[in-house]
């Protein structure tokens, strides 16, 4: 079994070394922290070997209940659907669907060819579903648009000034900022207002955009080469049975059908598994991003400051920060993200951040302001070493449900919208140019958009960074990382021969209960940090009542079986909407039963990511349902 | 059956799921970048009138026109009610706020126009609950109404309609032309399926202003001020009934 004394140790020291920032004093900490931690480091990676293996015979075993699970859950007379056709369909109205959707409309236009383009949207408006800090590069969005400023993009306050400090209880220690973080040039936005810019202009260009539309099926032809999707039916009732509003999906079918549906996309997860665009043993590792929009005392504003944290509230062996940008109008977005291959099942990282905003540098900011949204979503952490492959007959994946985020610099929306610019180009090409995918002929291969990306800026930002989240994932936890990142970052930027690899998916990662001790939050005081459903409730969340749950369990006994007594419940910590409770058994006193309630989700995709069990599977609700977040 | 002519007002509201708040001004609601929809009750109206046509078909229920007052985004509400099933829209445009009696003026003008024979409206729209512009309506217009509407027919050239009053339901009949608003329970409003929100953004979609209609729509009422509602207080325990007396007499001055 193993023993957490060495450890604990080892942080003690560790933690004491923190008052004093000397590098050679921090150096020697974790030199000799290595010799301590060496064995029982063994230890725990045997543990985790046998879990990863133990577990991996119980994925593949869901993978394939999954899909009998859904299909026994769908109507069992399933007339013909109604049909439209396009040349691109493409599934996500975010940043790389409607950049892709824009670059489609405007090489037809230079040309004077037509190109039907569709994008379809779950969120009841373009926006409605996107969150994110966010300080981005302009770059691909002017290469769609040159004139952006002058079309009136959202995007008002330019970036001014880096900050990066490593928090402790009570205090911010400044460090130096990596090379990479310098945010010069970029500008701190609400993304969601510049997806909501994007979509008008997808719209004005000719772009068909059904927003509450959510794609549901993936259509294959016989010879396996995707088709199209299908929209869910609507009008269905808790037990799959058709209310009188009932309306049937329909297919919407493309010589192209590009996936864009962010992090962790639910029709994405079951097109890799199928046509295997993952090598055995490759996975995607994450992050969740949980953030709040608050207006600030303009006494403590300062436009276009940026901060980003290490340490407090996580501990060494977590990966994660904190960020804290400046918007115009007194607007401050401030977040911490938390790396998904934590161990501790009694992590909750929507209490980490109630921690970190009760940070005395965090809630000096706060205090006297007023809270105007929430929000939590996964982000990729994967880098080059997770990307499946991003094309297949029919079909492409672009933007973060391929996973092109640059988590040093944590920004990925710039690589989404290139991606989303690269398939274009590449499809017009394939469809226009060339005349591919006509009724009865040859899928279309999108080859030329996988070569492009590799000889692209995004490749080459990934290539470069590959081995710095990698390097965390060492019993050193960010001690390791912070000393490997600042020499790769400065000095050594990527040019080594090997790779570093993620040892487990971050569901393997989660160790039972028993090894670790419950984490005492502080109680929310209501004014700086709060409970989690006055949190859901700022997210504007609504799902219409009376439709199937859409978290669908494999096995409805597992996690009382075993999730509870094993991890105790990790669920109902790791979910930042409380969906997950585990309730007292009305009809079997003594014991508990597992509560989903599904109408608090707001589509992060958490649970589908870290059950342990890997029994809870995200699919998606009625169009129009899930978040409505405004200015995030 | 002679052939009827439905009206439905639509208008475009502040999504029911949002969490609305103050402005920094302290006029009015925060309205920018949030989710707008239509109004719940209009939807239920738009559905009714497309019940009535598929009860009666097509040759008694000829044709089904929507209508709103707003600014140009309010067209979006006007192609979801197309998109619904109604025939085509008239827009009236304007950014000036409408009280529920501009509203009214602008609709009778309207039905004087088209000349429908049943006027169907939302009871009241959710961003100001004032349950007023369907009933002022039919005043201006000195028609029948039948309010809070749980179920509507008509029969023979005559309107039948149940409402919801305080005491329980009462059943009514007019003749035509009537107004008629729409309560919760009149109907579950249909999904508008991709087919026809495409089959929508062709449908005739007129637009007019106030000035071309001859309505002044100049505001009665001044808003001064608009705040949250006070925090909730936690409730007290009292240990005895004259504790609860004294509270009641001396802090909450209710005695």
């Amino acid at each position: 079994m193993y023993r957490s004394t060495p450890t604990t140790a080892t942080l003690s020291r560790v933690q004491a070394m923190a008052g004093t920032p000397s590098l050679l004093q921090r150096s020697a900490a974790t030199i000799s922290a290595r010799t301590i931690a060496t064995a029982s480091r063994a230890k725990l990676n045997t543990h985790r070997r046998q879990q990863h293996q133990q577990l991996l015979p119980l994925v593949r075993h869901f993978s394939v209940s999954h899909a009998a699970n859904n299909a026994e859950e769908t109507l069992v007379e399933r007339e013909p659907r109604e049909t439209m056709e396009y040349d691109v369909v493409i599934v996500g109205g975010g940043p790389a669907g409607l950049s892709a959707a824009i670059r489609l409309k405007q090489l037809a236009a230079k040309e004077d060819t037509e190109i039907n383009v569709v994008v379809i949207e779950k969120g009841g408006e373009i926006g409605a579903h996107t969150l994110s800090g966010a300080c981005i590069e302009v770059g691909p969005l002017e290469e769609l648009f040159p004139d952006w400023k002058e079309q009136g993009a959202p995007l008002n306050q330019p970036a001014l000034e880096d900050h990066m400090k490593y928090l402790t209880k009570n205090h911010a220690i400044p460090l130096p900022h990596p090379p990479q973080m310098n945010n010069t040039g970029n500008y701190i936005v609400s993304l969601s207002n510049v997806v909501k810019w994007l979509g008008e202009k997808a719209e004005e260009l000719g772009v068909d955009v059904f927003p509450a539309t959510a794609a549901s099926e993936i259509i294959y032809n016989e010879d396996g080469s995707v088709r199209g999707i299908a929209t869910n039916d609507a009008g269905v009732d808790k037990e799959f049975k058709p209310k009188a509003s009932f309306t049937p999906g329909m297919e919407l079918h493309g010589k192209l059908t590009l996936f864009a549906e962010g992090c962790h996309g639910s029709l994405t997860k079951g097109l890799i598994r199928k046509l295997k665009l993952r090598d055995e043993g490759k996975f995607q590792t994450y992050g969740l991003g949980i953030k709040e929009l608050w207006e600030v005392d303009p006494a403590k504003h300062t436009p276009g400051k940026i901060i980003h944290t290490m340490g407090y509230p996580l501990d060494y062996q977590t990966y994660g920060g904190g960020f804290i940008y400046h918007m115009e109008d007194n607007k401050v977005s401030l977040g911490l993200v938390v790396g998904l291959d934590y161990k501790n099942p009694y992590l909750s990282p929507y209490k980490e951040f109630q921690r970190f905003k009760s940070h005395p540098l965090v809630s000096g900011l706060l205090k006297g302001g007023r809270v105007l949204s929430y929000g939590a979503r996964a982000l990729v952490e994967g880098g080059l070493q997770s990307l499946p492959k991003l094309f297949f007959p029919g079909g492409a994946l672009i933007g973060d449900t391929a996973g092109f985020m640059n988590v040093p610099k944590i920004k990925g929306t710039h690589n989404a919208m290139q991606s989303g610019i690269l398939a274009a180009d590449s499809a017009y090409k394939a469809i226009v140019t060339e005349g591919l995918g006509e009724e009865g002929s040859k899928p279309i291969v999108l080859s030329g958009y996988e070569e492009a990306f590799r000889n692209s800026s995004i490749y080459k930002e990934l290539h470069e960074v590959r081995n710095i989240r990698p390097s965390f994932h060492t019993g050193l936890g960010i001690w390791g990382g912070i000393m490997w990142s600042g020499l790769d970052s400065m000095l050594i930027k990527g040019r080594v021969p090997f790779t570093f690899q993620h040892p487990h998916p971050d569901h393997a990662m989660m160790e039972p209960a028993a090894m670790h001790k419950p984490i005492d939050y502080p109680k929310p005081d209501g004014e700086i940090t709060f409970d989690i459903l006055t949190s859901v409730s700022r997210t504007g969340t609504d799902h219409a009542e009376n439709q199937p749950v859409h978290l669908r369990l494999a096995d409805k006994t597992i996690e009382v079986r075993e999730n509870l007594p094993v991890y105790d419940g990790p669920e109902q910590r790791f979910c930042p909407a409380g969906v997950y409770e585990y309730v007292d058994d009305e009809a079997k006193p003594g014991q508990k039963r597992f509560q989903i309630n599904a109408q608090n989700c707001i589509h992060c995709k958490t649970c589908d990511i870290k059950d342990p069990a890997q029994n809870i599977n995200w699919t998606v609700p009625e169009g129009g349902n899930g978040p409505q977040y405004v200015d995030t | 059956m002679s052939s009827l002519r439905i009206l439905v007002g639509v208008k475009r509201v502040v999504d029911s799921a949002v969490k609305v708040r103050v402005n920094s001004a302290q006029t009015g609601v925060e309205t920018a970048n949030v989710k707008h929809s239509m109004n719940p009750f209009d939807e239920i109206a738009v559905e009714e009138a497309i019940r009535l046509r598929e009860k009666h078909g097509k040759d008694v229920v000829q044709e089904i026109i929507a209508v709103s007052c707003g600014p140009a985004k309010a067209q979006e509400t006007l192609r979801t009610a197309l998109a619904m099933g109604a025939d085509r829209a008239i827009h009236v445009k304007t950014d000036d706020n409408l009280e529920p009696l501009s509203v009214a003026k602008l609709l009778s003008k309207i039905v004087g126009e088209e000349k429908p024979s049943l006027v169907i409206l939302g009871k009241q729209a959710i961003d100001d609950d004032s349950n007023q512009t369907g009933q002022m309506l039919a005043g201006l217009l000195n028609w029948p109404q039948a309010t809070f509407a749980s179920k509507v027919d008509i029969k023979d050239g005559v309107l039948e309609a149940v409402r919801e009053v305080d005491g329980g339901l009462e059943t009514v009949s007019s003749s035509l032309p009537a107004v008629v608003t729409t309560d919760l329970r009149l109907n579950e409003p249909r999904y508008a399926s991709l087919p026809n929100i495409m089959k929508a953004k062709k449908k005739p979609l007129k637009t007019v202003s106030p000035a071309d209609l001859g309505v002044d729509i100049r505001s009665r009422l001044q808003t001064l001020k608009v705040t949250e509602p006070a925090k909730r207080q936690g409730g007290k325990m009292v240990a005895s009934v004259d504790e609860l007396l004294d509270k009641l007499r001396n802090e909450a001055k209710v005695l």
